[in-house]
């Protein structure tokens, strides 16, 4: 890595403090998973930290920010309350959604954190229409979806990617590639080869692939969308290569995939090669990221304490929130 | 009927800069049910969107823009073409108001043509709003007078919530008096069509016409049908329902859909809980054959119930 001229050494300490929080924090959600504190799926971000927290580091506060149910990382880079967020993980009244919602569907307006989204592909049409509204009120918000690669092959992408050019609709189209739809390889599920960005082409969507291990890459690349964007070109593509070190979920062994691949990919985890290059190239002081470290542990714990200490929701909850009167 | 509907959009695309119109052909070509005919000339193409025909996305980007501050009206041409919607419309349309604990509102009209009796078979010819009137989160309203068609329209534009507002494609033709002056429909009123004092007949869209002809029938011979439009599916206006049983002891209820499943059947089961003492005999769903709709004018008339079957039925049953 290059040193990058345009960040501060306080902005690039605080890209490594963000993603070494999505990974103590999906770390504690393990724990607390095989506890049964957390029930349902639990989909860790542990591996793809890089993509969430460089493509927020490039995001303004009115953008909105729509993903799938992969959704602790995107949610912690943006700046929720990870005690909120745990909470909602726990089902407690004082989650993000009063616990009704749970792992794969956390909202945060008050951030423009317009929901995780747990059918596959389904966020695009919704990441589209927000658009449609930034557009027509001409707001200048771009709208963020991530989406997987497994989401390729769904109608509501392609549906989503016409009409989002057809219409020069503010949204970024970023694709997390990470190889796998569950236990799926790509190339068993995708028609369109390994340069999966060229999938913008036939709908004129200008498209790039990134590192997705390489947070100053992906920040950069996705200020260059956004700038893009902003000037009303329409859509943009981005496909960030990346790989998740855990299974599909927790009830995921993970017997599908090539030990020597694992391994590859372990080598370049993008908080220690980024941890590196700070204290390396950057010169910033092994003292000052352990004093992060720290710092990050005990944000994790309060949230854990915080999540666990609060209350259920009140029985009256389950008829709540249904339709607004 | 259809100038109603017309008349209630021409409202809100004046009234409201937040309102506009999205979906296949309701611009340059004015609608397929000519509902929205004029209205890309009059309102112009940022307020009326004709859309690739791609359902998904036209309800989904809905949601959307819904989302984001709008009150979209998107059209799906038939309720058959909704299928392709389903994602959006019942995993995320009706679902985020509460995963998200209140946090974001959809205000989002979904217009769409539903029932058969126009030759048009088995593709085309579905009733299929009972299966979205039992999503918690979706409201579902289904006009059969101009006048309601209005009034109901004008309180989906208050509602922050999606509301799939059904029309029925034989029903654009129906006349009716509609008030220079301002008046609305609430959501979840049933309303008497006609009284009587003999036995109910409970119907919501194009059979609540079906009922009127056979209580026409049924009056010459004696017996006085009671007629309720159920106008909204959900929320359900049960106590009007069960009100009515209460003075007639006999119901009969009668809908287009197939009767396996019919949301019909469920109302004649509420009916039993909540006024089984007062009933004279068992509920009876009349509702259209387990069939997929054949095309021959023959066969599809023997598919949908008619005022006919609904007199016959009410002598066999209740022996009026
Ligand atoms: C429409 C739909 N089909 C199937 C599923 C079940 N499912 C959940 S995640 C998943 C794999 C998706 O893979 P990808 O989009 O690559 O995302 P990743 O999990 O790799 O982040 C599947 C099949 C679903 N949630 N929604
Ligand atoms: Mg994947």
């Amino acid at each position: 890595m290059q040193l990058k001229e345009d960040l501060s050494k306080t902005d690039m300490v605080h890209l490594y403090r963000q993603m070494h929080l999505v990974r103590v924090f999906e770390e504690k959600c393990a724990e607390a998973y095989m506890l049964g504190k957390i029930r349902g799926f639990l989909h860790l971000y542990i591996g793809e930290e890089a993509i969430a927290v460089g493509v927020a580091a490039a995001l303004q506060p009115q953008d909105y920010v729509v993903t799938h149910y992969r959704d602790h990382g995107h949610a912690l880079a943006r700046g929720l309350d990870p005690r909120r967020v745990m909470a909602e993980l726990y089902g407690r009244a004082t989650g993000l959604s009063h616990g009704k919602g749970g792992s794969m569907h956390l909202f945060d307006v008050n951030k423009n954190f317009m929901g995780g989204y747990a059918i596959v592909g389904g966020q695009l049409p919704i990441a589209t229409g927000l658009a449609l509204a930034s557009q027509y009120l001409d707001e200048k918000r771009v709208v963020v979806a991530f989406f997987g690669d497994g989401a390729l092959n769904e109608g509501e992408f392609h549906e989503a990617m016409n009409l989002a050019s057809l219409w020069k609709l503010p949204v970024l189209f970023f694709l997390e590639n990470n190889l796998y739809g569950m236990g799926t390889h790509i190339d068993r599920t995708y028609a369109g080869g390994r340069d999966v960005y060229k999938a913008g082409d036939h709908y004129r969507v200008p498209a790039r692939h990134i590192d997705g291990m390489d947070v100053l890459a992906v920040r950069q690349a996705t200020r260059e969308a956004l700038e893009r964007i902003r000037h009303w070109e329409g859509p943009f593509l981005l496909e960030a290569l990346t790989y998740r070190f855990r299974g599909h979920s927790m009830a995921d062994p993970v017997e599908y995939r090539d030990k020597t691949e694992e391994a590859r990919w372990h080598a370049r985890d993008p908080i220690p090669t980024f941890r590196k290059y700070l204290t390396e190239t950057a010169h910033i002081s092994e003292e000052q990221l352990e004093q992060v470290d720290v710092e990050v542990e005990q944000e994790v714990e309060e949230a854990a304490r915080f999540a666990d200490e609060s209350p259920e929701p009140g029985p009256s909850a389950l008829w709540e929130d249904i339709s607004a009167t | 009927m259809r100038e109603a509907i017309s008349q209630g959009l021409r409202e809100a695309l004046e009234q409201d800069p937040r309102v506009f119109i999205m979906g296949e052909d309701v611009g340059a070509y004015g609608g397929a049910y000519a509902v929205t005919k004029g209205f890309l000339t009059r309102y112009g193409p940022k307020r009326v969107r004709d859309a690739p025909i791609a359902e998904s996305v036209i309800v989904g980007s809905g949601v959307g823009a819904a989302m984001g501050g709008l009150h979209p009206v998107v059209e799906i041409m038939t309720i058959n073409f909704s299928l392709l919607a389903m994602d959006q419309i019942v995993n995320h349309a009706a679902k985020i108001r509460y995963m998200s604990g209140g946090q974001v509102q959809v205000p989002l009209i979904i217009r769409t043509v539903t029932g058969g009796g126009a030759g048009l078979a088995a593709t085309h010819s579905q009733s299929l709003e009972g299966w979205y009137a039992s999503v918690p989160g979706l409201k579902v309203v289904f006009p059969t007078t101009p006048y309601d068609a209005l009034g109901l329209l004008r309180t989906c534009f208050k509602e922050k919530n999606p509301i799939i507002y059904c029309e029925h494609a034989l029903l654009y033709g129906v006349r009716g008096q509609v008030p220079d002056d301002y008046y609305d429909v609430p959501i979840g009123q049933a309303e008497v069509k006609r009284p009587g004092e003999h036995v109910s007949l409970i119907a919501y869209g194009r059979a609540v016409h079906i009922a009127l002809q056979a209580a026409q029938e049924l009056a010459s011979k004696g017996v006085q049908a009671e007629v309720v439009d159920l106008r909204s599916l959900r929320p359900l206006d049960t106590e009007a329902l069960v009100a009515s049983v209460k003075r007639t002891h006999r119901a009969v209820v009668i809908e287009e859909a197939w009767e396996t499943g019919g949301f019909g059947a469920y109302i004649a089961y509420l009916l039993h809980r909540q006024a089984f003492d007062d009933l004279d005999g068992p509920v009876v769903h009349l509702g259209g054959a387990d069939v997929p709709m054949p095309y021959a004018r023959n066969l599809e008339r023997q598919a949908i119930p008619d005022a006919a079957r609904v007199v016959a039925t009410v002598r066999e049953n209740f022996g009026l």
